[in-house]
């Protein structure tokens, strides 16, 4: 059997796991691992130049591939640099390795240089954390650790290696496991077919169906039996924000997005539906609005891998928990078998309801005759250039409302955003961690003048490793969302919500080596696209879009309303 | 209502931190915790006593079976069950006290551990209103010290809890 070193097993194990980038960033307890590192090259490192970004790049990939992103950072700074990226793959259950240095075994506890408590840090932010305690632990317990970060509902895991388990002359026998037994897990395979029948019998039976689904239709590749299911039953569908794309925005059958700035007719039809359907979603509180309150005529199917978030906030009537692309599966053979059509009538006169739901509001929004951009405009403009096949990465704000409500997803994994946790600054490394794994698609981080600066500083990781991403910003000089909320709720008193001082963007894109753009008017925006997906294809490219300062995201609910409680403009309400 | 919960967890360095913290994260009430080791040294043997409304006791059960450590949990309070607790009560007895002490200790069935002229410590075991009506019968102007180990439980009849 091969004698390796601490080092030399985990990259080893990372290269069995095929992993091909880990981002990171090396320092003291890691370097005999860095060191390793060096000296292969089928699993290539990425520099980042501030920890979280390498969570948040790592997060990207996941997101786009549904395959685990890897960090590895030292202890210490390093480590806790990573908690807020660890909290957004966490919240949003994706799959995550984290492997974080430690300082020696003997010296912890001892407040030793660079030491940190990270495994007590992260322990509620992670599915599950491991600490190493022999060298020859190493191979299984990253096995372990691919294998809980991706099965059942996906999450980051943490890995702390003592400084000490890595000495490039302690060398032990190494043999990656094929596979590995954990007795106390055990994610469910298969839905209770019992349920799954009076489910279809429910569904079957509606008269006013809404189909709601959410981010683990994505996470669970089910996306092609969700389209087969509504299909099939002709019944309207909504979209969570951690969802879309799962089933095409631009068909028919899509009411788009759900919840506080969910469509006019999304929101009313789930409040007035008598059977609702939830797939792979979870209840959030910017869905449901006041829980008493929400849905009061519907009975609700919920299907979903995680037994605790069956009844967690709304209790529902059939539960059925299970992977969400075999219990999708067993619908279909269930519709079949029962060999019953849904009742066409009331179907049709449900359409007719949502159609002039449709009418009434639809997304629409004022457009300014002043020449200055619509936030909406732009967004729908990039939806355009982009012929509606980018990977859009958003960060946190009204940017990333817009982005949601008005760039039609019609494919999973194509909208990348922090919707559980609400990350400021997850956008831009996110984009880059998509871009580097798939070279030949536009990839475009769509963003605010607040979020871009707070991981700002990876342009210079973006020119070191050629990583075109074009940065779509949406400036209105303010904390759009925080200003939103002072205008509605606090009388416009701005408090701290105006970004004063901000830097030249195209100077700064210039000083990193990249492309900037700016557009100042409506006119400009459609040449600025062109050069940024043309002339520029290949360069990173800061588009600085000005928009208009005082627009609002709407439709908003109303706070502690029900779903159909909303604003749909600064002066028209529900 | 009063929920007894026990737990099978992997005996692993970090499994007690992990059940503790997810209380405290959701804010969930933990009313005593035991733990320790059963005949299988992998396997370590955990009972909480936690209150509050159906839907929270569902989701603490949940949530605790969701920790990669918990190998199988019951809510012993669900059937027929035995639960313990052990008390270690020091209290003054001296003069007329003494005798009077020791008659409130033989009805509760408890034994005298430990004495000295002016004090007994009495030893205890029973369901943990027992332990509370004892506390009761002997006075607040008695007592200088109670330690109690929290409860542990186990299910009537042949039902266990095991691998």
């Amino acid at each position: 059997m091969e004698m390796l070193s601490g080092g030399e097993m985990l990259v080893r194990s990372l290269h069995e796991e095929g992993v091909e980038y880990v981002y990171g960033y090396p320092g003291g307890s890691l370097l005999h691992v860095y060191d390793a590192f060096y000296q292969q090259d089928s699993v290539k490192h990425v520099l980042v130049r501030h920890e979280q970004a390498a969570t948040h790049m790592a997060d990207g990939y996941a997101r786009a591939t549904g395959k685990p992103g890897v960090v590895m950072v030292t202890s210490g700074p390093g480590a806790t640099n990573t908690i807020t990226g660890i909290a957004t793959a966490f919240t949003d259950s994706i799959p995550m390795i984290v492997i974080t240095g430690q300082v020696m075994s003997h010296l912890i506890g001892d407040d030793a240089f660079q030491e940190t408590d990270m495994m007590g840090i992260s322990r509620p932010i992670v599915k599950h954390s491991f600490s190493i305690k022999h060298p020859s632990e190493i191979g299984e317990t990253v096995k372990k650790a691919f294998h809980i970060a991706t099965t059942g509902r996906p999450g980051p895991v943490v890995i702390d290696i003592p400084k000490d388990m890595t000495m490039p002359n302690d060398r032990h026998e190494f043999s990656y496991p094929k596979k590995v037994k954990i007795r106390s897990y055990a994610p469910p395979a298969k839905g209770h077919s019992g349920q799954i029948r009076k489910a279809v019998e429910l569904l079957l039976g509606a008269k006013r169906p809404m189909i709601y689904s959410g981010g683990g239709v994505i996470l669970g590749e089910a996306s092609e039996q969700l389209r087969k299911l509504v299909r099939e039953l002709n019944y309207p569908i909504t979209q969570t924000l951690m969802g879309l794309g799962a089933y095409p925005a631009t068909d028919r059958q899509s009411l788009g997005m759900l919840g506080m700035h969910g469509s006019y007719e999304a929101n009313m039809a789930m409040h007035h539906s008598d059977v609702i359907l939830a797939i792979g979603a979870r209840f959030d509180d910017r869905v449901t609005n006041a829980v008493s309150k929400f849905c009061p005529d519907a009975k609700i199917v919920h299907i979903d891998i995680d037994p605790s978030s069956i009844s967690k906030t709304v209790t529902v009537d059939i539960p059925i928990v299970g992977p969400v692309d075999s219990v999708l599966d067993d619908f279909l053979d269930m519709i079949a078998e029962i060999g019953q059509q849904p009742d066409q009538k009331a179907i049709e006169s449900w359409w007719k309801q949502i159609e002039e739901w449709r009418k009434r509001h639809g997304g629409a929004y004022d457009k300014n005759d002043n020449g200055l951009l619509k936030p909406q405009e732009a967004i729908e403009g990039l939806w355009k250039a982009t012929n509606g096949d980018a990977y859009i990465c958003s960060d946190v704000g009204q940017h990333q409302m817009f982005a949601a409500q008005y760039y039609k997803f019609d494919k999973p994994n194509r909208w990348i955003n922090s919707g559980g946790l609400g990350t400021m600054g997850f956008g831009f490394p996110a984009a880059m961690g998509v871009k580097l794994n798939f070279p030949d698609e536009m990839v475009v981080c769509v963003t605010g003048e607040g979020s871009i600066q707070m991981n700002i500083q990876e342009m210079s990781t973006c020119l070191q490793y050629g990583i075109p991403v074009k940065i779509f910003c949406l400036n209105n000089g303010y904390l759009g969302m925080v200003r939103q909320w002072q205008d509605m709720n606090y009388e416009g008193r701005h408090s701290s919500s105006y970004m004063d001082s901000l830097p030249d963007w195209t100077m700064l894109a210039e000083s990193y080596g990249h492309v900037g753009i700016n557009v100042e008017t409506k006119d400009q925006l459609q040449g600025a696209m062109e050069d940024c997906f043309g002339k520029y294809k290949d360069r990173l490219v800061f588009v600085n879009v000005a928009v208009d300062p005082e627009e609002h995201v709407y439709p908003m609910q109303v706070p502690m309303g029900t779903m159909r409680d909303m604003w749909l403009s600064k002066t028209e309400r529900t | 209502m009063r929920h007894i919960i026990s737990i099978l967890l992997e005996n692993e360095p970090g499994a007690l931190a992990r059940v503790v913290g997810l209380f405290a994260q959701r804010s969930y009430n933990i009313e005593t915790l035991t733990v320790a080791p059963t005949e299988d040294p992998t396997l370590s043997r955990m009972t909480i006593t936690t209150s509050g409304p159906d839907r929270v006791i569902e989701q603490i059960t949940k949530q605790l079976n969701k920790l990669i450590e918990v190998v199988k949990l019951v809510d012993l309070t669900e059937g027929a069950h035995l639960e313990r607790e052990l008390m270690l009560i020091k209290v003054k007895a001296s003069g007329s006290q003494r005798a009077e002490i020791k008659r409130t200790a033989d009805i509760f069935r408890g034994q005298i551990v430990d004495v000295t002229a002016n004090v007994y410590t009495i030893q205890l075991t029973g369901a943990t209103d027992k332990l509370e009506a004892f506390i009761e019968a002997i006075g607040p102007n008695c007592i200088l010290e109670t330690v109690r180990t929290g409860v542990s439980g186990i299910a009537r009849g042949e039902k266990t809890l095991s691998l």
